[in-house]
Formats: structure tokens, C-alpha cells, sequence
């Protein structure tokens, strides 16, 4: 239907915003830009960047409270403003498919999964009912779903996230769209599932010459393996445009430099490399500053950036919305922001053991019902965590990685006595630790300090902030403490914020100030050991780069040792000294995080670090498949956990036989495997190679 | 599914059986003698003997419940002490008379409650919604008694529609008790019509806020596909659930309403019985009314698994 020379999308200077009240904040400003047939193009952006936004502009889908106040986007030759809501409708589905987040809510739950992708074939193809079932099988078949016809049947719940999400992509081509919008379409999945998923969109993308995609994500390295060409956004604005190799070379906006030093690149450490976080907070549209947006976080910024920046032409194909940008690129002006002042720890120093963790299990019994009892059936065990042992040094990180439903979770709040352990020992600077929270001595509890995932869950909404300071250093400091407000100003200062803060409510607090208020709280004892579960996952690169460069830093002054729990392989392996890979409750491997990329690799780790997508376009990767899902732990496999999904399975043996420990003498890494240490590294290649500085990793 | 069925079946049993022990046990334990209460103050001790040899009150009490039971449930529901007929057509008879009128009421004000819910959830906060809300909310606040007279007032002797008293006769038809069931169902139905078309709204609301409406609205499907087939099947399920338990106010609970009519329902019955302290039919009327509520709750949850595939397919 789209059958003209010009550009497949076309927007062209559009403004959208949002009424809240009398007044009009503008979410997406003056934003062009254009998509080919056949191009992929990728917007990248933060929270609050109106990346979301301009995407549903384009698809005309805004709420009621939102509008096109300028501008105009073009689809083919119609202008999409002018539409009847009938032409929008055959546009919807039709022409411009969207591949939307978190699939599970995103499909019906009370709909088979078949109708839900037939109707839309039934609709623009006007095909019969049998005829619309037939093909969304076959288009269930190409996104690789095995049995089509049982997924037809199923509904929602009965499948998993990488599933269903496969199912919406499905459903999305079955009509062979000219665009195919992707909205964080593996925000909601583990790093294994992700890596399929994106091979699978890669590999569509490429098979389909006249699918057009654009991609919307917060992720730079995902779009640095998918796309062409990538749109950076900040605040509403497009601040740069360029195809993705030259964008990732050298980037003309100064916060696009920011974004990329902010990325914990997989395979550095803290050692070699420093994040560079962007000073100060993204600006809401009620607070946008005068003339380039990006101005007061900016290293470069002069006089000239108080009046607001055209999106400069480049060349090369190449728009960026930065007064300066010549300058950058003849590189006479250093965009990046400046390195932050820290000491570097020295590595490897072994000061004796802070945490000592032995073979500890925690098993969850399900009880069977009435009638499962009457047939003679026992409830089953679910084993969270199976016998995991760790050592954590003192002054030493150790990073514990694991997908979802590895167990990490639950054997961090064993640690911290939020559950009890159902075998093992724990001894913490040489004292033993009961199970239970309840049972434990002040001089434990004060010691071993915990920071979660989500910091809006973890303070008491209630409670300001110099309060919620207050009370640990009141009641859980050692010492006797004289003036505590002067303590908790301290500890404000020693996380970056203003002792004012103390006055404030959670509420009055950005994602990441929360989370340092956590850490605060957490480090007001004066902790020998803090436990992290997660505790940069829920925030933004920018705000989780300087988050870790705190806890560095804090560790730094304080000799505190860090148990630090992930998925994301790159982040623990830059902040960690050792690094501990966890699946189905039982640990793969242990390492020192500088030996975590060289082979030999456990599988699992193997295939963890295959998965990772890689911030430089040019990278090579291996790719490594896994079969299936992640088992229950109700249902554990028997041998070795990772026998049923392992690509190096060898036989029987992994079925019948638990593996050994390999490692080497003189320490180093060890491995939960039955090849053998020789085997293993003359079968594995290195799993990935950078392309610019031909390091090997 | 069937497990499903089979364990509310189950949980349905044990609700009976400890709800029969408790009628049984109340009716014991009421202050004074229960031949005495049957008989009146003045009853000579010769009869108030005879009434509790009849009734066994002399057995140990769970002889007695056993035998209640038995009676109960084989059909010997025995003799009202003040009609002095036997309970059991008494009762069926009128349970015949309320489950018509049930039947009217629900076929009603189904279709009405949903229609206005709907179309007040997919108009949230414009007009439409407001103009529904107020109506409805001002008829749930008067009471049947003067709705009921205000329809007798207006059908009744206003237009001559429907007859302002519903005498049915035992052998009477449905079609033709029909006319007499109208204004006593549409008084019942005004009760129920606010807080189900309420139900209704919030259920679109919050449907149509989920990212799967989204999903459909974008595969370009009319607006009227996207409300039947995806959100109401969703956006009625908590109303589902609801109106099949109040089947169980409608046949049984339904006093005032009956009694402004002169309605030969249940509830009169009820009042009647109480009115004349006849144990007997107490029981049996609470008796069936237990079990029509557990009917009722069993069908509410059926229902609610037939649409929730999550509970159909079993957990």
C-alpha cells in the first residue's frame, strides 16, 4: 500500500503534550524524524525522555489528556493527523504493527491464544475463521514457537514470558506491517530469554526487506546489535540522530556521550575503568530550563547554549542538537562528563573472612491438599536454595548472579534472617548466626546491613527521611552517639545529598535519591558486611552509574564487604572482586571477576555471558542456545540442575551423577561440572571480541 | 474443572451440615419449652406432654437431629402446627411462586444492570455516566415499599397494566402469573439494578485501563469488537459472581416486597411461620433457604471459573 519514493515515516517537528490541569506540559518538543522501508531505527532514552510518548504519537494512540499541539507525521503520503478513525483502524494492525511490553498483560487473559492472533488476520485479511487460525499457527511456527497448536490452544497463564512475548511478535507480522513498532519488548525478561528474543527480531529484520521497525528501548546495547540507525532522546528532545556505528564511535551530543560512559561494559572492572555518571537529575516538563535542555548537567556548556539548539545538521546523515557539535567532532571539546574522584581499591587484598556461608539450603514445603493426601500423595519440596556455600572477604565484594527463580533472592533473606534456613551455617566475624532474625544479637543486625531492589517499598512513606536516619544510628550504633543530627548529616553527605534532605518524605524523592537514602540508612551503623539484592536494577543507567561508584566508595572509606546480588552480568562483574553464578538454588561457578570471562566457562555461565548484548555494534558474540525454560524448583532435575538445558550435555553421567568441583591448584575459579578443566578450554573459544580496541575478553 | 467442582460440591456439603446443626440447635435452645412455645402459655400439661412425645423432644438431642434430617431430606417435613396441613407442598408451592418470580426479576434487570453499567464505564466521567450514577442511586435509595406503591399507583390503577395484587392460584401456569409478576419484579429489580450496573462500571474501568485493551485497539479492531470480545468478558466477572448469589436473596429474602404486592412468595410464608411460632415450618423454611443460598454460591463460583480460564484449568 505504501508504494512511493519518500520516506515510509516522515515526522516532521512534532510537539505532543499533556494537560494536567490548566496547564499544557510538553512531552515530546520539536522531534524529526524519518524512517525508510526496510530501516531499523532505534530511540533510545531514560525515564522521562518521551520516548513512549512520541511512539504512540506516531501511532496515534495518546491518552485523552494528550495531544499533537505541532508539527505533523506522515506515513507513506497521508498525513496520519488527517485520518478517519476507519483509516486509522486499517493503518492499526495492518500497516503499523506494535510489539508491545510485558507481554503477559499485554494479552487477554481470558482469550486463547489463537483467537487473539486470528482475529487480527480475520479483520485485515478478511479471512474465514478456519482459514485465520490456520495462518496464525504458521505464524506462530516462524517465531520459532514449537507446537503451534498447543500454544493456539493455551491461554496466557499457561505460558511463559519469552513465550508469550514471541506470540505477540507473531502477531504483530502476521499481517506483514510496513513498520513494526517495538516498545522495551524484553524489559520484563531474563538475560537468557532476551538474547532469544533479539535473535529472533534480528533475524526477522533482516528476512523482512520491507518491514521498516522502530525500537524503543532504554537499553544502548540493544539497540547497538539491532539497529541501523539509533535516535537519542533527553527530556523531550531528539538530541542526536546517526547511524549506529558512527553514533557509538563518536557521539556529537554530550549526553549521549554521558549515557555510554555511564554503561558498565561487560568484561571491565572498577579497577580499569571508571562510570562516569551525568551530575544532577533529567528535567520534568514543568521544569525545563531555557535553551538547550541538557544544559545544566553539561561539561561544555557556555553562553551560547541559553538560547534553544537546532537539531544541526552533521552531515554524514548525522543531526545533533548541540551548539557545540563541531567542536566534539573535530575533537577540540570533550563531551564526556568528568571523571569522578575516588580511590581506587586496590585488588586482592585478603584481610581475612567477613561472612562465611556453609552448605545452606532453604526448602519450602508445599502441603498437599486434602484430596491429593487421600490418594496418598506428599506435599512436594520446594528447594530454593540447595546447598550453596560462599565466603565473602572482609573489605571484598562478591557478586552473586542469577536469572529469575535462581534462588538469589531467597538466599540473600536466609542470609539477612528474613527467612530461615532449613540446613547450614552461617558465622559472621567469627560469631555463629541463628536462622531467625528473632534470634539474633544487636551486635549481628547492627553488623550486617541489607539495601533492596526497590527503594519506594523499602522506606516508610510516613517517615521523613532525617528520621528514617535517626533511628539506626539511635539504636544500632556500637558507640554512644552524642548528637545524632549531626551524624545523619553526615551520612547524607557521605551519599551526595544535602543534609536538607533530612527534612524531606520519601515522596518528595527521586527514584535514585531514594536509593541513596537506603544506602544511607543501611550504612548508619557502620556495617562489616552489606547485603545489595538488586539495588540498581530499577534505576536508570545514568542514576545507577553513580549509585555504584557510591557503593564502591563507601566501601572504600568504610572496609565494608559486599555481598552484591544481580542478573546483570556486566554490573557485577565491574563492581566485583569474585563472582558467584547461581542457578536453580545451587551454585555453577565461583571466580575472581577479572578470570569470570576467560574459558573455561561452566555452560551455564557460558551461555549467561553469550546473552549479554554488547555496547559495541561491531562486537563478535557467540552464540549459545539454551533449550527450554528454567525447571521448577519443586521439580529439580536430578545429576547435575543444568542438565536439561545445558548445550554441552554430555549423557547419562549429567543425568544419573552430581558433578565435582573442578579448579586449579592456587585458587582462582572453580566450576560445578563433569568435563573436565582441559576439556572444557579446548572446547570453548572465547565468548566475545571488541571491535575498536580488538581486546579480547 | 471438575476438581474444581467436585471440592466447592465438597465445601457446599460441609456448609450444609453445619448450618442443619445450628437450625437444629437454635430452635432447641430457645428460652422456654418448645412444645410450650408451639402451644401457647396456656396449654394444659397433658398437651404439652403429647407435643413432645410427637416431636421426640424427649429423645437425646442427637437422636433428635438425626431424625430431623432424615425427615428432611426423604421429604416427611411433617405438620405445621398452625395450618395443620403438611409443610412440605405448603413450601414448594410457594418456593414454585418465588422461583418465578426470581426468574422475571433476573431476566429484567440482567440485561438493563449490564447495558447501564457498560455504558457508564465506557463514558466514565462524561454525562452518560453521571445522568446513570444519580439515577440509579436515587432508586436504591427509597425503599421497595414506596417504589412498589408508586408503580401499583401508576400501572395499577393509572394505566390498568399489571394487577395490583398478585393472587395466583396454585395450578396457575407461568404465562399466566405473568402480569402478576411484572411490578413486584421490577420493585425487586430497582433494589438490584444500582449496585450491578455500579458493579459493572468499575469492572469496564478498570478493564479497559489494562495494556491487553491496547494490544487490541492497535491490531485496528472497531471499537465495538474490542469492548464485547475483550473487555467485558473480563469486566464481568465480579458482577457474574455477584448476581448469581443473589439469587438467593430474590427467592427467599424478598419480605417487603412480597408483602406490598401480597405476593404468595417465600417470604410471606416466613413471616407467617414466625408470626405463629410454628417450629416446624421454621425449620424447613430456613432449611431451604440455606440450601438455596449454597445453590446459589455454588453456581456464583461455577460461573466465575467458566469465564477465568486460570481457574478452569486448574490453578
Amino acid at each position: 500500500m505504501v508504494n512511493h519514493n519518500g520516506p515510509l515515516l516522515d515526522i516532521d517537528d512534532l510537539t505532543v503534550g499533556y494537560r494536567q490541569g490548566e496547564r499544557r506540559l510538553e512531552a515530546v518538543r520539536h522531534v524529526s524524524l524519518r524512517i525508510w522501508p526496510g530501516q531499523s531505527v532505534g530511540i533510545v532514552g531514560e525515564s522521562g525522555s518521551g520516548k513512549t510518548t512520541l511512539a504512540m504519537a506516531v501511532m496515534r494512540y495518546l491518552p485523552p489528556e494528550g495531544q499533537i499541539l505541532s508539527g505533523t507525521i506522515r506515513f507513506g503520503d497521508r498525513e496520519v493527523q488527517d485520518l478517519s478513525d476507519r483509516d486509522m483502524r486499517d493503518l492499526w494492525g495492518g500497516q503499523i504493527a506494535l510489539v508491545p511490553q510485558g507481554a503477559r498483560s499485554a494479552l487477554n487473559p481470558s482469550m486463547r491464544l489463537g483467537d487473539q492472533a486470528a482475529e487480527i488476520l480475520r479483520y485485515h485479511r478478511g479471512l474465514s475463521r478456519k482459514a485465520a487460525h490456520e495462518q496464525a499457527r504458521a505464524s506462530f511456527e516462524r517465531v520459532q514457537l514449537g507446537d503451534p497448536e498447543r500454544i493456539a490452544r493455551a491461554y496466557p497463564h499457561q505460558l511463559s514470558g519469552g513465550m508469550l512475548q514471541r506470540v505477540l511478535i507473531a502477531m504483530a507480522l502476521s499481517t506483514e506491517p510496513a513498520l513494526l513498532v517495538l516498545d522495551e519488548p524484553t524489559s520484563s525478561l531474563d538475560v537468557t530469554t532476551q538474547a532469544e528474543i533479539l535473535k529472533l527480531v534480528r533475524d526477522l529484520i533482516r528476512g523482512e526487506q520491507h518491514t521498516a521497525v522502530l525500537y524503543i528501548t532504554h537499553n544502548l546495547s540493544v539497540v547497538a546489535q539491532l539497529c541501523d540507525r539509533v535516535a537519542v532522546m533527553y527530556a523531550g528532545d531528539l538530541v542526536e540522530d546517526a547511524g549506529t556505528r558512527p553514533l557509538y564511535r563518536q557521539p556529537l551530543h554530550p549526553y549521549t556521550r554521558g549515557l555510554l560512559d555511564c554503561v558498565p561494559v561487560l568484561g571491565t572492572t572498577k579497577h580499569e575503568v571508571d562510570l562516569r555518571p551525568i551530575d544532577g537529575q533529567i528535567p520534568g516538563p514543568e521544569s525545563r530550563p531555557q535553551g538547550c535542555v541538557f544544559r545544566p548537567r553539561c561539561p561544555l556548556a557556555i553562553d551560547v547554549c541559553e538560547t534553544y539548539p537546532p537539531l544541526y545538521d552533521a552531515g554524514e546523515e548525522r543531526r545533533s542538537r548541540c551548539h557545540r557539535w563541531e567542536g566534539i567532532r573535530a575533537g577540540e571539546l570533550d563531551p564526556a562528563q568528568p571523571v569522578p574522584a575516588r580511590e581506587r581499591t586496590p585488588p586482592g587484598e585478603r584481610a581475612g573472612t567477613a561472612l562465611d556461608v556453609k552448605d545452606i539450603s532453604v526448602h519450602f514445603f508445599e502441603r498437599a491438599s486434602l484430596p491429593q493426601r487421600l490418594r496418598g500423595e506428599r506435599g512436594t519440596v520446594v528447594r530454593a536454595v540447595d546447598g550453596v556455600s560462599l565466603t565473602l572477604g572482609k573489605g571484598r565484594t562478591l557478586g552473586l548472579v542469577g536469572e529469575s527463580g535462581s534462588g538469589k533472592t531467597t538466599l540473600a533473606r536466609a542470609i539477612i534472617g528474613l527467612v530461615a534456613r532449613t540446613s547450614g551455617t552461617i558465622e559472621f566475624l567469627d560469631m555463629a548466626v541463628p536462622p531467625k532474625l528473632a534470634g539474633r544479637s544487636r551486635d549481628i543486625y547492627s553488623a550486617l546491613q541489607v539495601v533492596f531492589q526497590d527503594p519506594t517499598d523499602a522506606l516508610n512513606p510516613f517517615i521523613g527521611v532525617g528520621e528514617a536516619l535517626r533511628r539506626p544510628v539511635q539504636r544500632l550504633r556500637t558507640e554512644k552517639v552524642d548528637d545524632a543530627d549531626q551524624v545523619v548529616a553526615a551520612l547524607l553527605e557521605s551519599v551526595d545529598l544535602s543534609p536538607s534532605y533530612a527534612l524531606r518524605l520519601p515522596d518528595e524523592l527521586s527514584g535514585g535519591e531514594k536509593q541513596r537514602v537506603a544506602v544511607a540508612r543501611a550504612f548508619a551503623p557502620n556495617p562489616a558486611v552489606l547485603l545489595a539484592d538488586e539495588p540498581v536494577s530499577s534505576l536508570d543507567v545514568s542514576v545507577q552509574a553513580s549509585l555504584l561508584n557510591l557503593l564502591d566508595q563507601l566501601q572504600t572509606e568504610h572496609g565494608t564487604a559486599i555481598l552484591f546480588i544481580s542478573h546483570d552480568v556486566a554490573v557485577v562483574g565491574y563492581l566485583a572482586d569474585d563472582i558467584a553464578v547461581i542457578y536453580l538454588g545451587e551454585l555453577m561457578e565461583v571466580s575472581p571477576a577479572s578470570a569470570l570471562f576467560d574459558p573455561p566457562y561452566h555452560p551455564y555461565t557460558e551461555a549467561l555471558l553469550a546473552s549479554v548484548p554488547l555496547l559495541d555494534p561491531d562486537a563478535e558474540q557467540r552464540e549459545v542456545q539454551l533449550k527450554g525454560d528454567i525447571p521448577s524448583p519443586s521439580a529439580k532435575p536430578s545429576g547435575c540442575p543444568f542438565h536439561t538445558r545445558c548445550p554441552r550435555f554430555l549423557g547419562d553421567i549429567c543425568v544419573e551423577q552430581r558433578p565435582p568441583w573442578r579448579e586449579r591448584e592456587g585458587g582462582g575459579k572453580r566450576y560445578f561440572c563433569h568435563i573436565a578443566w582441559d576439556d572444557l578450554v579446548r572446547q570453548q573459544e572465547r565468548i566475545f571480541r571488541f571491535s575498536e580496541t580488538g581486546k579480547e575478553v | 474443572m471438575w476438581r474444581y467442582f467436585l471440592r466447592r460440591l465438597g465445601f457446599l456439603l460441609l456448609t450444609l451440615v453445619v448450618t442443619s446443626i445450628i437450625i437444629f440447635l437454635v430452635t432447641r435452645w430457645l428460652p422456654g419449652d418448645v412444645a410450650r412455645v408451639i402451644l401457647g402459655r396456656e396449654a394444659g400439661e397433658a398437651a404439652v406432654a403429647q407435643v413432645r412425645e410427637e416431636l421426640g423432644l424427649d429423645d437425646p438431642l442427637p437422636v433428635q437431629y438425626v431424625d430431623w434430617v432424615r425427615g428432611f431430606v426423604v421429604g416427611e417435613w411433617g405438620l405445621s402446627y398452625s395450618t395443620r396441613t403438611e409443610i412440605l407442598p405448603l413450601v414448594t408451592q410457594r418456593l414454585r411462586n418465588s422461583l418465578m418470580l426470581a426468574v422475571v426479576t433476573l431476566v429484567l434487570a440482567v440485561p438493563l444492570a449490564v447495558g447501564l453499567g457498560v455504558l457508564a464505564g465506557l463514558n466514565e466521567d462524561r454525562w452518560v455516566d453521571s445522568l446513570i450514577s444519580v439515577a440509579s442511586l436515587s432508586v436504591v435509595g427509597l425503599p421497595e415499599f414506596v417504589t412498589g406503591l408508586i408503580l401499583i399507583q401508576v400501572f395499577a390503577f393509572g394505566f390498568g397494566l399489571f394487577p395490583a395484587t398478585s393472587l395466583i392460584s396454585p395450578d396457575a401456569g407461568f404465562f399466566e402469573a405473568l402480569p402478576s409478576l411484572i411490578l413486584p419484579a421490577v420493585t425487586a429489580m430497582l433494589v438490584l439494578l444500582a449496585y450491578i450496573a455500579r458493579l459493572v462500571r468499575s469492572g469496564v474501568i478498570e478493564e479497559l485501563k489494562q495494556p491487553y485493551v491496547r494490544t487490541a485497539a492497535l491490531k485496528g479492531l472497531p471499537y465495538r469488537t474490542v469492548v464485547v470480545r475483550h473487555v467485558l468478558r473480563n469486566a464481568l466477572l465480579p458482577a457474574v459472581t455477584v448476581l448469581a448469589i443473589s439469587i438467593g436473596w430474590l427467592v427467599s429474602g424478598l419480605i417487603v416486597v412480597e408483602n406490598v404486592f401480597n405476593y404468595p412468595g417465600m417470604g410471606r410464608l416466613f413471616i407467617f411461620a414466625v408470626d405463629r411460632r410454628d417450629l416446624p415450618l421454621i425449620q424447613a423454611l430456613t432449611m431451604v433457604t440455606v440450601l438455596i443460598f449454597a445453590f446459589a454460591n455454588l453456581l456464583a463460583d461455577m460461573a466465575y471459573a467458566l469465564l477465568n480460564p486460570q481457574i478452569r484449568l486448574g490453578e
